[in-house]
C-alpha cells in the first residue's frame, strides 16, 4: 500500500512539473538553446504565485499572473542574448542570477509559507473529499493531467502555425528562415518567452502544491527537465507526431520522478540526487556521440 | 531591375588584414536579364551576392532594386525580394521538417508569420504538383524530412522554394558544385526552366566555363572586386571556354 502511495505520489509530482518540461522541450529541442534561465524562472512563477496567494489574491489568478512574469525573464534572456550578442548559456546565466535577486524582493524574505491558504489544490481536493485520505493525492493528479493535456494541445496548436513553424525553422537553419523574410532573433526571443512561461507555470504549480515557496526551489530545474525529456525520448521515434513527443516528455518527467522515489526508497542520500541526475543526464547526451565515433572509426 | 552605385566593401577595416574587395563598384542589371558571373576564388562573387541580399552590409553606397534603394534594408527584409540558393544544399532548407512543411513556408515567403495555422488538405496536393514538376520523384515522399533527402534532392527543392513567390532577383552561388554531374545537370535544367517560365531577374555564380557560355543572356568576369568582362547577345554566344580561360590569364599576368 505503501509503496502504490509513492509511485501516485511520483506520479502527481511528474505531471506538475511536466508544464517544466514541455517548456524545456521548447528551447532544448526545437529551438536549440539550452536554457539556464529556467533555474530562475522557475522560483520566480513560485514566488509570484506565492506572495499573491498569501495576500488574498485568487490562486487561479495567480497562477496567470505567474507565467506572465515567466514571460517577461524569457524576454530578457532573449534581448540579451539578440540584441546584446551574449552567448545563450550566459544570457540564461545573468537572467537566472539576477531572478535570485527579484525573487527576495518579491516574497521579501527567502521564503513564503502558504499554510491555511486556498490553493487551486484545496480547491480542487474538496470536489474529491468524498474520497477520504487519499482525495489530496487524486485531485493533484488529475488536475496534473488536465494542465498538461491542455498545454500539450495549445502546443500542438502553436507549433501548427505560421509562427511555430518559424521557431521549429528557427532551430534546425537560421539561413533558412532568414531567406523567408522572417525576424529570427524575433522568433528566439518569443520561444524563449513561451517556455519561460510554462516554467514559471510549472514553479506557481509547485509552490502552491508544496505549499510554500523557496527562493531555492528552482535550482537543478534544467538539468532534471533535461532527464525527463531524454527519458521521454527513448520511447518516442524520430518520426512521431509532434503531439506524441510532448506526451513523452510528460511521460518522461514521470518516470523520472518515479526512479528518483525509488532511489529515496533503497536508500539513496537525498542531497545526492542532483548529482545523481547531473550523472543520468551527461551520460544520456553524451553515449550517443561516442557510439556514432565508434561507427564511424570502424569504416 | 538592380542596381549597384558606387558600393564599397573593406573586411577588417583599419587593421593589418584590411582587404578592400570593392571599391565604388558600379553594375546594373535590367529586368528579365540571366547574368552568368564567373572569376576566379576571392574575387568577391560570393561578396556581391551577400552585398545585394543584404547578409553584408555595404560601407557606402547604394543598392537599388527596382528603383528603390535597399541598403540600409536587414537581411529578412530584402530577403522578401530577394531569392537565394546557397553552394551548400544544407543551407535553404530545414532537416529536421518535412518537404510539405519547407515548401509551406516557402509559400509564405515574405508574409506575416502569424497565428494561422500553416498547412491544409488543399496545400499538400499543390505542393505535390509542384515537387513533380522538379522529376525527382519527392512527389511521394511529401512526408520525408529534408534531412534524409540527397544533397540534389535539396537543392532542387531549396530552388523550388526561392522561386516560389516570384522574387525580384534570383541569386545563385555555385548551387550546382556540390553535386555529381548528373544531378547538377538535372538542377541546372531545372533552373533554366524557372528562370524562363517566370522570366526571373538572375545572378549566378559558377566555375563552369561550359555552363557559363550555354546558359543566360550575359556574361559577367569578375577579378579583384572589378568587372574585367562583360558580354551579351552575340558576343557571349561565340564565347568559348578557350578565349575565357585566355581572358583569365591575361588579368592574372596583370596581377
Ligand atoms: N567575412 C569576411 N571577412 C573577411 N574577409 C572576407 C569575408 N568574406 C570574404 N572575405 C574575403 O573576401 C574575398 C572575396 O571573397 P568571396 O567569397 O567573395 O570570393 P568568391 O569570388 O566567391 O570566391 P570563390 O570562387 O572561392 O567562392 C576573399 O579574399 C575572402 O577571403
Ligand atoms: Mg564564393
Amino acid at each position: 500500500m505503501e509503496g502504490i502511495l509513492t509511485m501516485l505520489g511520483a506520479t502527481s509530482q511528474g505531471l506538475i512539473w511536466g508544464v517544466m518540461v514541455v517548456g524545456l522541450y521548447i528551447t532544448f529541442r526545437i529551438l536549440d538553446f539550452a536554457d539556464l534561465t529556467v533555474d530562475g524562472s522557475l522560483a520566480l512563477g513560485g514566488s509570484v504565485s506565492a506572495i499573491l496567494i498569501y495576500n488574498g489574491v485568487n490562486p487561479i489568478l495567480s497562477l496567470i499572473i505567474a507565467t506572465f512574469a515567466g514571460i517577461l525573464a524569457g524576454c530578457i534572456t532573449g534581448i540579451l542574448h539578440i540584441k546584446f550578442k551574449i552567448p545563450g548559456i550566459l544570457a540564461g546565466i545573468l537572467t537566472m542570477t539576477a531572478l535570485y535577486s527579484i525573487n527576495i524582493r518579491i516574497m521579501g524574505k527567502a521564503n513564503t509559507p502558504l499554510l491555511g491558504k486556498n490553493t487551486i489544490f484545496t480547491v480542487i481536493s474538496e470536489w474529491f473529499d468524498g474520497l477520504g485520505a487519499n482525495s489530496k493525492m487524486i485531485s493533484e493528479i488529475v488536475l496534473g493531467l488536465i494542465v498538461c493535456a491542455v498545454i500539450i494541445a495549445i502546443m500542438y496548436w502553436f507549433f501548427g502555425t505560421e509562427m511555430g513553424y518559424a521557431i521549429r525553422a528557427v532551430g534546425n537553419n537560421k539561413h533558412m528562415v532568414c531567406a523567408m523574410g522572417i525576424n529570427v532573433g524575433l522568433m528566439q526571443i518569443i520561444a524563449l518567452a513561451l517556455s519561460n512561461g510554462l516554467v514559471a507555470f510549472s514553479g506557481a504549480l509547485v509552490a502552491q502544491n508544496q505549499g510554500y515557496a523557496d527562493i531555492n526551489m528552482g535550482v537543478g530545474t534544467l538539468v532534471c527537465g533535461l532527464a525527463a525529456v531524454i527519458i521521454g525520448e527513448a520511447f518516442v521515434k524520430q518520426e512521431s507526431n509532434f503531439a506524441v513527443k510532448l506526451i513523452f516528455a510528460v511521460i518522461g518527467s514521470v518516470i523520472y520522478r518515479l526512479i528518483i522515489a525509488l532511489a529515496l526508497q533503497i536508500g539513496m542520500n537525498p542531497s545526492d540526487l542532483k548529482l545523481f541526475t547531473a550523472i543520468i543526464v551527461a551520460i544520456a547526451l553524451g553515449l550517443p556521440k561516442i557510439m556514432k565515433r565508434k561507427e564511424k572509426q570502424q569504416c | 531591375m538592380l542596381r549597384l552605385q558606387k558600393v564599397s566593401k573593406v573586411f577588417n577595416k583599419n587593421t593589418v588584414n584590411e582587404k578592400v574587395i570593392f571599391d565604388k563598384f558600379d553594375f546594373t542589371i535590367e529586368e528579365g536579364e540571366f547574368v552568368v558571373i564567373i572569376g576566379s576564388n576571392g574575387s568577391g562573387k560570393s561578396t556581391l551576392m551577400n552585398l545585394i541580399s543584404g547578409k553584408i552590409i555595404a560601407d557606402s553606397g547604394k543598392i537599388l532594386i527596382d528603383g528603390i534603394d535597399v541598403s540600409s534594408q536587414l537581411e529578412h527584409i530584402r530577403a522578401k525580394q530577394v531569392g537565394r540558393v546557397f553552394q551548400d544544399p544544407l543551407m535553404g532548407t530545414a532537416s529536421n521538417m518535412r518537404i510539405y512543411e519547407n515548401l509551406a513556408m516557402a509559400r509564405k515567403k515574405g508574409k506575416k508569420f502569424g497565428l494561422k495555422w500553416c498547412i491544409s488538405k488543399k496545400d499538400i496536393q499543390e505542393y505535390r504538383e509542384m515537387v513533380k514538376s522538379l522529376g525527382l520523384g519527392l512527389e511521394n515522399h511529401l512526408n520525408t524530412k529534408v534531412g534524409l533527402l540527397s544533397g540534389g534532392q535539396r537543392q532542387a527543392l531549396t530552388l523550388l522554394m526561392a522561386t516560389m513567390q516570384k522574387p525580384k532577383i534570383l541569386l545563385l552561388d555555385e548551387h550546382t558544385s556540390a553535386l555529381d554531374p548528373k544531378t547538377a545537370g538535372i538542377v541546372l535544367d531545372h533552373t533554366e526552366k524557372i528562370i524562363k517560365e517566370n522570366n526571373l531577374t538572375t545572378l549566378m555564380i559558377t566555375h563552369n566555363m561550359n555552363d557559363a557560355i550555354k546558359l543566360g543572356t550575359r556574361l559577367v568576369m569578375l577579378s579583384g572586386g572589378k568587372i574585367i568582362f562583360d558580354a551579351k547577345g552575340e558576343e557571349k554566344k561565340n564565347l568559348t571556354p578557350e578565349i575565357l580561360l585566355r581572358k583569365f590569364s591575361e588579368v592574372e599576368h596583370c596581377i
